[in-house]
């Protein structure tokens, strides 16, 4: 790689320990993907909570402090797995609630800001078109590089921890105009009316294209998606087709003028957004869980469940989970919002993603939950990884699901 | 001696047994985090461990989350050898990376057709080969 006289010095100790491993580490990282240099970045949002890092990352980030790590860019941290205030009453580990305080301590003292959302996109940062960033989670990036014309890859803890150590990162991926034009093109045939049918196209376009460097292009859309639309959309294609950008015609910044050069083309219709949902197994029928997180909601989104479960009350024995972050939920309680869906017996999660809660397998069992529903395609489609059965219902239906304890 | 090349390599030369997975793999979706083992229900490796083998995964899975995930195990004592991937994304290489695990991508010809599980395989990233150092007869 070439490396510039700063990036010299850095690999020479001139900024630190920290520093100097964290570059050496990115042009590994770089070299592997043939990257000829590192690019500036200007912001950095990472992962890092102790269900992801276990004690090993927790160990790492001591050291990092005893090197003295500080960032060189702004930096803020993705949704963690432990909300201080519902800890006890989710039966989390105490041990593991001590930890995640301790990973908290450790990112302020390398000056992280802890935000701890994944919608850092909607309430925090926007990048402009062109910008390097260095982002995770995966949502985060699809919508960087999609909707912004920002310029980041799939950046996990460690590499965006070394990103805001260095204000780098090597150039690979997104960071390059070739790999971000469109690869095929997507028609959307379909009125598209609820967030879920957003995360359907997401998962049916991207289970069917599994691929970290495959661009979809939609068109043919008649309306103009909201940001909330275009975040399920984001959110479900990087998670079922490992994917971090999209064109929309019309919408996004680097949209091509015309889909003619494409050879795969492909349409999504109405019908094919029904079969995703009628393609669930319902199981053992078990209604009692049904979860807004994943990604975090919006303030548009609490106010949406706010009005549907006006007035309204969960089913005795369901639960219901909504997660978003400080800031949405300052405004939402401001508004209201929150005392109506609270009110309504819905627990509201701060700073957490419900897919990541610490002890969420040991919790599963203790409920005796066997079906989680949402209406984020995403995180139907993670939460397996906890054996739960994953059912994708439009977001009314969810609410419905929620008060009456009817899983149709 | 049976050889495969691959395009892209991390990390220093490693000999192990074989594993090969017809399907892909991500450490949080498919494996115990605890165990080492491939345990998400329906995967075609379910029930089998991963410790200490060179791991053949036609395609890598998962999120973010996944690049602290190879340094836990690593820190467990249960990580593979080596994770030998057809396509892979950058979160497996920095998560590889950083735990100091040998990784490849992009492979001719597929491992299928020279390697089978349960072979003694030698990685060499530098070199972007694999060999097969003997088998049970």
């Amino acid at each position: 790689m070439e490396l510039t006289a700063e990036e010299r010095e850095i690999l020479a100790g001139k900024l630190g320990e920290a520093a100097r491993r964290a570059l050496e580490y990115q042009v590994e990282v770089g070299r592997f993907w043939a990257a000829r240099r590192m690019v500036p970045v200007t912001n950095v949002h990472l992962m890092g909570d102790i269900e992801v890092m276990g004690d090993g990352g927790l160990e790492f980030l001591r050291e990092e402090v005893r090197l003295g790590a500080r960032c060189r860019v702004s930096a803020t941290t993705n949704a963690r797995c432990i909300d201080f205030a519902h800890c006890d009453r989710l039966g989390q580990d105490p041990a593991e609630v001590a930890k995640e305080r301790e990973i908290i301590q450790c990112m302020r003292r390398m000056d992280v800001i802890t935000t701890d959302t994944c919608i850092n996109y909607q309430t925090v940062y926007q990048p402009h078109l062109g910008e390097h960033v260095a982002w995770g989670d995966t949502g985060t990036v699809i919508y960087a590089n999609s909707v912004f014309g920002a310029r980041s890859n799939f950046e996990s803890g460690p590499a965006a921890l070394a990103a805001a150590l260095t204000g780098r990162t090597p150039e690979y991926g997104f960071h390059l105009d070739e790999n971000r034009r469109g690869t095929f093109a997507v028609r959307l045939d379909a009125s598209l009316d609820d967030l879920a049918d957003w995360g359907a196209v997401g998962k049916l376009v991207g289970e069917s294209h599994q691929n970290y460097f495959a661009v979809p292009v939609f068109h043919g859309y008649r309306r103009t998606p909201t940001a909330d639309e275009l975040k399920h959309l984001g959110a479900a294609l990087a998670s079922y087709g490992s994917m971090a950008m999209f064109h929309f015609v019309g919408v996004t910044p680097e949209a091509p003028p015309n889909i003619k050069l494409l050879r795969e083309k492909t349409v999504v219709t109405g019908k094919d957004i029904e079969s995703v949902y009628s393609g669930y197994d319902l199981g053992d029928g078990d209604a009692r869980l049904v979860v807004f997180s994943g990604p975090q909601q919006s303030l548009f989104e609490v106010r949406r469940l706010a009005q549907l479960f006006h007035g309204r009350k969960l089913k005795e024995g369901s639960s219901c989970f909504v997660t978003t972050n400080g800031a949405v939920l300052a405004q939402a309680r401001a508004l209201g919002y929150a005392k109506t869906l609270e009110d309504a017996g819905v627990t509201i999660l701060e700073g957490v993603c419900f897919y990541i809660l610490q002890n969420l397998s040991p919790l599963r069992r203790s409920r005796r939950w066997t079906n989680m529903v949402s209406n984020s395609a995403k995180i139907v489609n993670i939460i397996g990884a906890h054996r739960f059965n994953a059912i994708l219902r439009r977001s009314a239906e969810c609410v419905e699901i929620a008060c009456s304890g009817v899983l149709r | 001696m049976s050889v495969v090349r691959v395009q892209q390599g991390f990390g220093p030369v490693v000999e192990g047994e074989a594993l090969l997975s017809e399907e892909g793999f991500s450490p949080r979706y498919d494996l115990d985090r605890w165990s080492g083992i491939i345990t998400r229900p329906g995967h075609k490796l379910e029930g089998t461990s991963i410790v200490d083998k060179v791991c053949f995964f036609p395609t890598a899975k998962g999120g973010i989350a996944a690049g602290w995930a190879f340094y836990d195990i690593k820190w467990k004592k249960i990580a593979p050898k080596a994770f030998i991937f057809g396509v892979t994304n950058p979160v497996m290489v920095q998560g590889a990376v950083f735990a100091g695990i040998p990784i490849t991508a992009g492979w001719t010809p597929h491992p299928g057709e020279v390697i089978r599980s349960g072979d003694w395989v030698r990685v060499d990233p530098a070199r972007k080969l694999i060999e097969v150092v003997w088998r049970e007869a």
